[in-house]
């Protein structure tokens, strides 16, 4: 089997690629992302508008409710927006339409109305872009009925969920994370849409479960080889969709392990973390070994300056440390 | 007032069709209220009472493929495009027949059969929505055009900038409809808007705006012809600002202290509707028995629908489960 290696923005491109090509009704959209602008200020959409016209894929004004408006309005319309905010903490400006219409529309219609848009959006701790700029606000999201909330780690992950998000009909916020975006991964020629509210077992193990996405994972993945080390068995999950999550996945690891980590970029206080650790000690009360554990940034603003930024993103050592914890 | 004088005339049958919308608009309304007064319906209110000429004339350009967005004060705008009353009433009242199975209710009417799209509970927001409907017109190469209804108060909130600002880099098919009543919510005009006139917005956006004397069916039929047929012949955009007045206040129950009884009571004296009857009997464009009928019939409409909401059942609890995604939740 034969494929490319490339990394996590190269993988955005080719998927929109092969989402506009396979189904016309596909449109790109958002600030900067046409060629005449650069093609996006990542690239990810360099060379779309060039190749499938300048009415599929239009760079708009700096005005966040109105693409979130239109992606909408479009989908309404019969079409598959996959609309562009810049950053995720510009989706804030566009949370009206985000959340009491993008995810309520469905409902509120008694399904009439169908939203299927993509929200492709950048954030993460690690460039120093301080505290309105790289926030990782998957919880916010996930908290609101009618949304899905897609976390990818890998090249090839970003290209299958993507094509899933588009294909999708519920609107789906797509996290493009900068701890993931320049590590080469192998996307294979024949890579398929990956079922969104699927997790994947990195590694398998018998001790100890750590539940990760995004760039966590990718740190996550670092801690393994000195938990090898240390002789801790560790399963590493990556949950890929943090909403709707896969609970079978993660229940029947944490079943097999009896010893739980969360970890995740996003603020560890009311974090998505504690609602998995509060499923997992109602559905595996006296099953456990070791109390949950949940790691994440501290209830802080992301912080501009570098040593404040490293001690705000937790480490790989953190990790080891903290499954050793659950261990002793 | 804008002055719009090359437009056609309206013809008879069209301004007896913008009658017929307006007092089916009248009836409905005064149905709901009754019925909200006698306890038989539980809902958040907004009259639309003195508002009709102006959806009425806008349906009247309107084909059923056109689509409006519209607030949560928009039943009239509602009525006003042929939505069919049945499942109004049941929405209205929450049952399970309603438009939306009585998951959205009296602020949140959908019905893309009659190209009622959204209609939004959030000020402002039906103008990001209505772009993107008028864009899918122009990518579908259709001559479709979007009418995005909102209030004056709408017009100082962000969505109203962004939306009006797009439209017109992207030349989109939508019309911009302010009915603008004088008051936002409980805040009169001149205490929260800083221009005379909101119409004077649209040149900061590159459009065309015209200030329009809503509730002449004369001036509204010639400003609506210019922006419909800009919007289906691909020049983009317009801001019309239909001047009213809402006899009823705010919301169902409102004590109005926020205006005086003498301008209420002035503009309850001017009631378009009235007006309009006997101007279109004066001119030979309708008879007498003629609008009688058609107001028997609307009343006849109005009354079966009421029927048919109230005796519609509420909604199982499993809807919680369903359209929150195209999959249903598991139980």
């Amino acid at each position: 089997m034969s494929g490319k290696k490339m990394n996590a923005l190269q993988a955005v491109n080719a998927a929109l690629a092969k989402a506009m090509e396979q189904d016309p009704k596909v449109i790109v959209f958002g600030e900067d992302v046409a060629d005449r602008e650069g093609g996006g200020v990542t690239g990810a959409t360099a060379g779309l508008s060039t190749r499938f016209g300048d009415d599929r894929v239009k760079s708009t004004p700096i005005s966040e409710q109105a693409i979130i408006g239109a992606a909408i309005g479009a989908a309404l319309g019969g079409y598959k927006p996959v609309a562009e905010i810049m950053l995720m903490n510009f989706t804030t400006v566009a949370m009206d339409m985000i959340f009491n219409h993008a995810a309520k529309l469905r409902f509120m219609s008694g399904g009439q109305s169908q939203v299927p848009i993509t929200i492709r959006t950048l954030t993460g701790a690690g460039w120093q872009t301080a505290g309105q700029h790289a926030d990782h606000l998957e919880g916010w999201f996930a908290h609101t009925a009618g949304i899905k909330v897609v976390a990818p780690s890998n090249p090839a992950e970003y290209y299958g969920l993507l094509l899933s998000c588009i294909q999708d009909p519920d609107p789906c916020i797509f996290i493009e994370s900068a701890g993931t975006l320049f590590i080469p991964g192998e996307v294979p020629d024949d890579q398929a849409p990956i079922p969104l509210g699927k997790a994947r077992v990195v590694q398998e193990g018998t001790d100890v479960t750590i539940v990760s996405w995004s760039s966590q994972l990718v740190r996550c993945q670092q801690a393994l080889p000195a938990l090898a080390e240390a002789g801790i068995s560790v399963e590493l999950v990556d949950l890929r969709t943090v909403s709707p999550w896969d609970k079978e996945a993660v229940l029947a690891s944490a079943a097999k392990t009896g010893r739980v980590l969360i970890a995740h970029e996003a603020v560890r206080s009311f974090g998505p973390g504690a609602e998995i650790a509060a499923t997992v000690n109602e559905e595996l009360y006296g099953k456990l070994k070791a109390p949950v554990r949940r790691l994440g940034a501290p209830y802080s603003p992301v912080p501009f300056s570098k040593p404040l930024e490293d001690a705000y993103i937790v480490s790989p050592e953190r990790v080891a440390e903290a499954v050793k914890g659950l261990m002793a | 007032m804008a002055e719009l004088s090359n437009a056609p005339a309206p013809s008879p049958e069209t301004l007896v069709d913008i009658y017929r919308r307006m007092i089916r608009i009248e009836r409905n309304d005064d149905a709901i209220r009754k019925t909200i007064r006698l306890g038989r319906l539980t809902m958040p209110y907004y009259s639309a009472r003195g508002q009709e000429v102006i959806p009425s004339t806008v349906s009247a350009f309107l084909n059923n493929d056109d689509t409006i967005c519209t607030i949560y004060r928009g039943i009239h705008d509602m009525v006003a495009k042929d939505m069919p009353l049945r499942p109004l009433w049941a929405e209205i009242a929450g049952r399970v027949d309603g438009t939306c199975k009585g998951k959205g209710g009296p602020m949140h009417l959908t019905h893309p059969e009659t190209g009622v799209m959204v209609t939004t509970g959030i000020v402002g927001s039906s103008m990001p929505i209505a772009n993107g409907l008028a864009w899918a017109a122009l990518l579908d190469g259709s001559k479709r055009v979007t009418v995005a209804y909102f209030g004056d108060g709408a017009s100082n909130i962000g969505a109203f900038h962004e939306s009006l600002n797009l439209a017109s880099v992207w030349k989109l098919p939508v019309i911009f409809v302010c009915q603008n009543n004088g008051f936002a919510e409980h805040t009169r005009y001149e205490n929260g808007t800083g221009v005379d006139f909101i119409s004077k917005r649209a040149a900061g956006y590159g459009m065309p705006g015209y200030t329009v004397d809503g509730n002449d069916p004369w001036a509204m039929y010639a400003a609506v012809h210019e922006a419909v047929a800009r919007a289906r012949d691909g020049e983009g955009p317009t801001l019309l600002e239909c001047k009213t007045f809402r006899f009823m206040g705010h919301v169902f129950g409102d004590d109005d202290k926020y205006m005086t009884k003498e301008e209420k009571a002035e503009a309850i004296a001017k009631d378009p509707l009235p007006a309009f009857r006997a101007r279109l009997i004066a001119e030979g464009h309708a008879t007498e028995e003629q609008l009688a009928k058609m107001q028997a019939d609307i009343e006849a409409e109005v009354e079966d629908a009421q029927e048919f909401g109230l005796a519609s059942e509420f909604p199982s609890v499993d809807e919680l489960r369903r359209d929150v995604f195209a999959e249903e939740i598991p139980a």
